[in-house]
């Protein structure tokens, strides 16, 4: 085969719908561009556990400490779960986990937002998580097997985080004043973040059209932001919450909320590093990385020992 | 041509060094083993694929199945594998390694023409 046959077969096989597996010729720039994607979705779900972490210790039942836990430990599980894709993509765990703690890998600007009380616990269930789910479950058909097998898992696992978030805050919304009053400024101050976590504008979005093509990415980040925006709307009017955005308003015409102009300013200032917790998430992650680094290393050494120990009872046996 | 066949790191453990060496480019001293786990989720059916993960030790790394693949009990048993040791078909040959059963409709049984009225066959 030719150059040009290994590209036309590869085409091919994107528009018949056929998945591409590891052993399989891919252009570099796909492989490229699905390393990058996977290690920063399995990234923002590591991260994503430290923001949550939080509030284990202080969550106010047991009930909620155990769902709580349950749903920190998924979120670990998710973040194995796309590592272990990316590598087969020929990156080697060690070589992402450097460029996250070096700053050259992103993860989701969202959870360099501080969780500041209970309600927040509540907020990012319902929208982050939310948020999460719409820009996931598209990708269980993305084009890249060990992508689509992943997110399959991952969107399975999901939805009861969304569903125990809203129970929070459903529940803090039929509270007394002050309990509304904490769901309500939870909102406020998670409303945008998880607007923007669907990324720039269509329009500022130069990728996009690529990864359609590759079936990387199956609607574009104003398809999905509009979705989330449509069903979210409602879901907080059903438990008496507002969505902090005076300019929401039904448009008959277009099907669609209209909805206030994004701050886009924030947006980019948080994702260049600016963000209320961009360092402390950072540090929380290279010091559980750094702290750990006897245990790898004993862990190893421990087996390696046990190999030989194993070896040597053998070729005396022999 | 082989510098297009980028021989990948998955799926062909067997050549892991030598890929790794290859390029260079991988430095994988230090990190513990890739193993690919196995599960069985209820008696009665096979293992199954589940994914991978690292682990330093056989022990450890059905400890780790369990954590990462079987929070909903998804499993009964678990198997697990150290990557290195799967060797797997090369897709470029998949044309002419399934070709033989491209012609032999016939090991089907519905290549067979018998009438309707015959029962339970």
């Amino acid at each position: 085969m030719t150059v040009h046959s290994f590209q036309e077969h590869f085409d091919a096989k994107i528009d018949n719908e056929v998945m591409i597996e590891p052993r399989d010729w891919m252009p570099d720039d796909y492989r490229k561009t699905l390393i990058r994607q996977i290690s920063q979705h399995a990234h923002s779900e590591i991260v994503g556990m430290l923001p949550e972490g939080n509030w284990i210790t202080r969550a106010p039942s047991l009930r909620r400490k155990a769902v709580l836990l349950a749903k920190v430990q998924d979120e670990g599980g998710h973040g194995l779960y796309l590592y272990s894709a990316a590598e087969t993509l020929g990156i080697t765990r060690d070589e992402m986990f450097d460029q996250l703690h070096t700053g050259k890998a992103k993860y989701s600007s969202i959870f360099n937002y501080p969780t500041l009380t209970w309600a927040d616990i509540g907020a990012i269930g319902w929208l982050v998580d939310g948020a999460a789910i719409m820009n996931q479950v598209p990708l269980c058909r993305t084009s890249y097997g060990p992508y689509a097998r992943a997110m399959v898992r991952v969107c399975k696992e999901e939805s009861f985080h969304q569903r125990q978030g809203f129970e929070i805050m459903m529940t803090l919304a039929n509270g007394t004043d002050v309990q509304k009053k904490m769901a309500q400024d939870a909102l406020n101050r998670w409303w945008w973040p998880s607007i923007m976590m669907f990324g720039p504008n269509d329009a500022d979005s130069p990728h996009t059209a690529q990864s359609m093509r590759w079936r990387i990415k199956r609607f574009t980040n104003d398809e999905l932001r509009q979705k989330f925006i449509d069903v979210t709307v409602e879901q907080a009017r059903l438990i008496g919450l507002e969505a902090p955005d005076k300019d929401l308003k039904w448009n008959e015409e277009r099907g669609h909320y209209d909805f206030g102009p994004i701050n886009w300013d924030e947006f980019w200032n948080v994702v260049k590093g600016n963000g209320p917790c961009n360092k402390e998430r950072l540090d929380a992650r290279k010091k559980a990385w750094e702290d750990g680094a006897w245990v790898r290393d004993a862990a190893l050494a421990h087996s390696e020992k046990r190999k030989a120990r194993k070896e040597n009872k053998e070729v005396k046996a022999a | 041509m082989n510098q297009f066949i980028n021989k990948n790191l998955y799926g062909d453990y067997g050549d892991k060094e030598q890929a790794a060496g290859a390029s260079g480019t991988h430095n994988t001293a230090g990190e513990w083993p890739l193993w690919e786990v196995f599960i069985r989720s209820k008696a009665g059916l096979d293992h199954k694929h589940a994914g991978s993960l690292h682990a330093a030790d056989a022990q450890m790394a059905i400890e780790n199945a369990r954590d990462v693949y079987t929070r909903r009990m998804e499993g009964v048993s678990i198997w697990v594998v150290e990557s290195k040791n799967i060797h797997a078909s090369d897709p470029y040959e998949a044309a002419s390694m399934y070709e033989p059963a491209n012609d032999k409709v016939y090991r089907h049984p519905t290549f067979y023409n018998l009438p309707d009225e015959l029962k339970h066959m």
